[in-house]
């Protein structure tokens, strides 16, 4: 890797500094307030400090729904995302040859488009008239009168398709960097191609699955706009709740809290599905 | 399955297995489903770029009425667009310039330095990548609250240096770790001192991955909306106008607008591939 430059000490950390300082001022000491304002209570502009621990239990109880739903819809976008990434990441990797950087710009390419303005395209798609609907109401998926706006499929779908290249992109990279030659291995030692597939492509790949799952539950199960845009009240997401307690009840005290306790909830299923894992295979990665 | 292991496999599955009907159905059932996935991503981006060209009857634009051209020739007709997105452009374009200068020095420290918090250091880059947009942007809110900063531009503008500068810094920072260290020692070793190398052997080098970092940067600035949202006090952004907006109405210029941007960004990208191809072709020393 790099050389070690000794001479001067101070040159990495005057380099760090401004960049670091930024991250610090703008990231680490909002958290800070962030947390005084979860001990307080009132609302905008006045508030008071106060070690105001009923928060945390008051949030919790009363939006126990939108916690769990929020975990609900983002474990089950996560999911089906990574279900349908993994053989289109596979293919490019293995199968894209000289065109793999073409590939996967037409994989990214769709998401230059504004979320919103994609995801305001799937009320389109999904709207009462339009052909999806008809069609699933002809096939008989759908009752005589059934919708996909207004229900959960339509927000999940959309988590779904809003976060795929967070699972698309970092299962080729770990895909693509795995030796052929292993395979290869494999099969001369008389595996078939699902077994290679299975027993050394698929762990070879953890890393890389690792990292997708994180990259799209996180921001998934904080997100407002899907459930907002595709969805009712009905399934409105702890997103949903913060961003109106904040912007529009201006509890900033109670959203604060709500806030601690999804960063809470989204590390403890983190470390739960690092643990099923198993976390050796995903140093690997780092 | 290779030739010497298939010529021993005398299983019965493994000779239906090899039937010429069903090797080629495998064959080409992961490119058939590869195509259905690209089919199925680009699917919404068809539709904002056909519903551009809709004239709807009434306020939103989510049933096709008529094909016009009269969206495209006036983008800017609705009000208060044309403003968002010069905001938009603008905030983008220094949030990038800023979040890529920080970004970059503080991947060149990274790389090429060992010194105590560099774990640290790598945390604290990457923990913004993955909290959620509503925890960064409430976070940010407290802070100008406690402060008492008036929220407009300069708020949104911090907020947008602040999430560029870790995707700056992984971006600049896998170029960096690819980068061929001889060529600065061959400089230094010709007599150039440290600042005249980095300035005419290393920044060169390197700056193909600055600016992959600066493109990346601009368009998520440009895209972002939530940490916007709560940031943005009377401002309004593209985004943000498309928020409010929905409420009441989408016309069909938020469709021309998305597809404009949409058009600059895969060109940018595209045109950077292909200046990457033909630099490496020609040799890194082509200028």
């Amino acid at each position: 890797m790099g050389l070690l430059h000794r001479r001067k000490g101070t040159i990495p950390y005057l380099l760090l500094a401004p960049g670091i300082g930024w991250l610090g001022v703008f990231f680490l000491v909002p958290l800070y307030y962030l947390g005084k304002m979860s001990l307080s209570q009132g609302l905008f502009p006045i508030f008071s400090f106060g070690w105001v621990w009923g928060n945390f239990r008051d949030a919790i109880t009363s939006y126990q729904t939108q916690f769990v739903r929020s975990g609900e819809y983002a474990g089950i976008a996560t999911v089906i995302a990574l279900v349908m990434s993994y053989p289109l990441a596979y293919w490019i990797a293995f199968r894209g040859g000289r065109w793999k950087n073409l590939f996967l710009l037409l994989v990214i390419a769709p998401f230059f488009v504004t979320y919103l303005i994609r995801t305001l395209a799937w009320e389109t798609i999904l709207a009462d008239n339009g052909v999806v609907v008809r069609t699933l109401q002809h096939v008989g998926i759908l009752g005589s009168n059934g919708r996909l706006l207004a229900t959960s499929t339509a927000v999940i779908a959309g988590i779904t398709y809003n976060f795929l290249p967070f699972m698309v992109l970092p299962l080729y990279v770990s895909l693509e960097q795995i030796d052929q030659r292993l395979i290869e291995a494999a099969e001369d030692l008389y595996a078939s191609r699902a077994r290679a597939f299975a027993r050394v492509t698929l762990p070879l790949s953890l890393p890389g699955v690792f990292a997708g799952v994180l990259l799209t539950f996180i921001p998934a199960a904080g997100d407002f706009i899907n459930a907002q845009l595709l969805g009712t009240p009905k399934q409105y997401m702890i997103g949903n709740v913060i961003q109106s307690e904040f912007l529009s009840v201006r509890d900033y005290p109670t959203a604060a809290s709500l806030s601690f306790v999804l960063m809470a909830g989204i590390l403890a299923i983190v470390l739960v599905f690092a643990r099923i894992l198993g976390t050796e295979r995903l140093t690997v990665a780092a | 399955m290779t030739s010497a292991a298939q010529a021993l496999d005398t299983s019965t599955f493994g000779r239906v297995r090899d039937l010429p009907a069903l090797r080629f159905v495998r064959r080409h059932v992961l490119s058939v489903y590869a195509a259905l996935a690209l089919a199925y991503l680009f699917l919404p981006i068809v539709i904002v770029v056909l519903f551009s060209f809709n004239n709807p009857k009434g306020r939103f634009n989510f049933t096709w009425e008529g094909f016009t051209f009269k969206n495209w020739e006036n983008p800017f007709g609705y009000p208060g667009l044309g403003g968002a997105l010069r905001v938009s452009i603008e905030i983008a374009l220094l949030s990038s310039l800023f979040a890529t200068i920080l970004g970059t020095l503080v991947a060149l420290a990274l790389v090429r330095y060992r010194f105590r918090g560099s774990a640290t250091t790598n945390l604290l880059i990457f923990i913004p990548m993955t909290t959620p947009e509503v925890v960064m942007g409430a976070s940010l809110l407290t802070l100008f609250v406690n402060w008492r900063v008036p929220q407009g531009f300069g708020t949104i503008l911090i907020a947008h240096i602040l999430f560029n500068i870790s995707y700056v810094v992984v971006t600049v920072r896998a170029r960096l770790v690819g980068f061929d260290r001889h060529l600065e020692e061959a400089a230094m070793d010709l007599g150039a001192n440290e600042w005249i190398t980095f300035v005419k052997v290393t920044l060169p080098l390197i700056m193909p991955g600055i600016l992959a970092a600066g493109l990346l940067a601009f368009a998520l600035s440009i895209d972002d909306f939530v940490i916007t949202y709560f940031n943005a006090g009377a401002t309004i952004t593209f985004p943000l106008f498309v928020w409010g907006a929905a409420r009441v109405a989408t016309p069909p210029q938020i469709n021309v607008i998305g597809t404009a941007i949409f058009i600059v960004a895969v060109t940018g990208m595209l045109a950077t591939i292909v200046f990457q191809n033909y630099r490496s072709r020609k040799g890194a020393f082509a200028l």
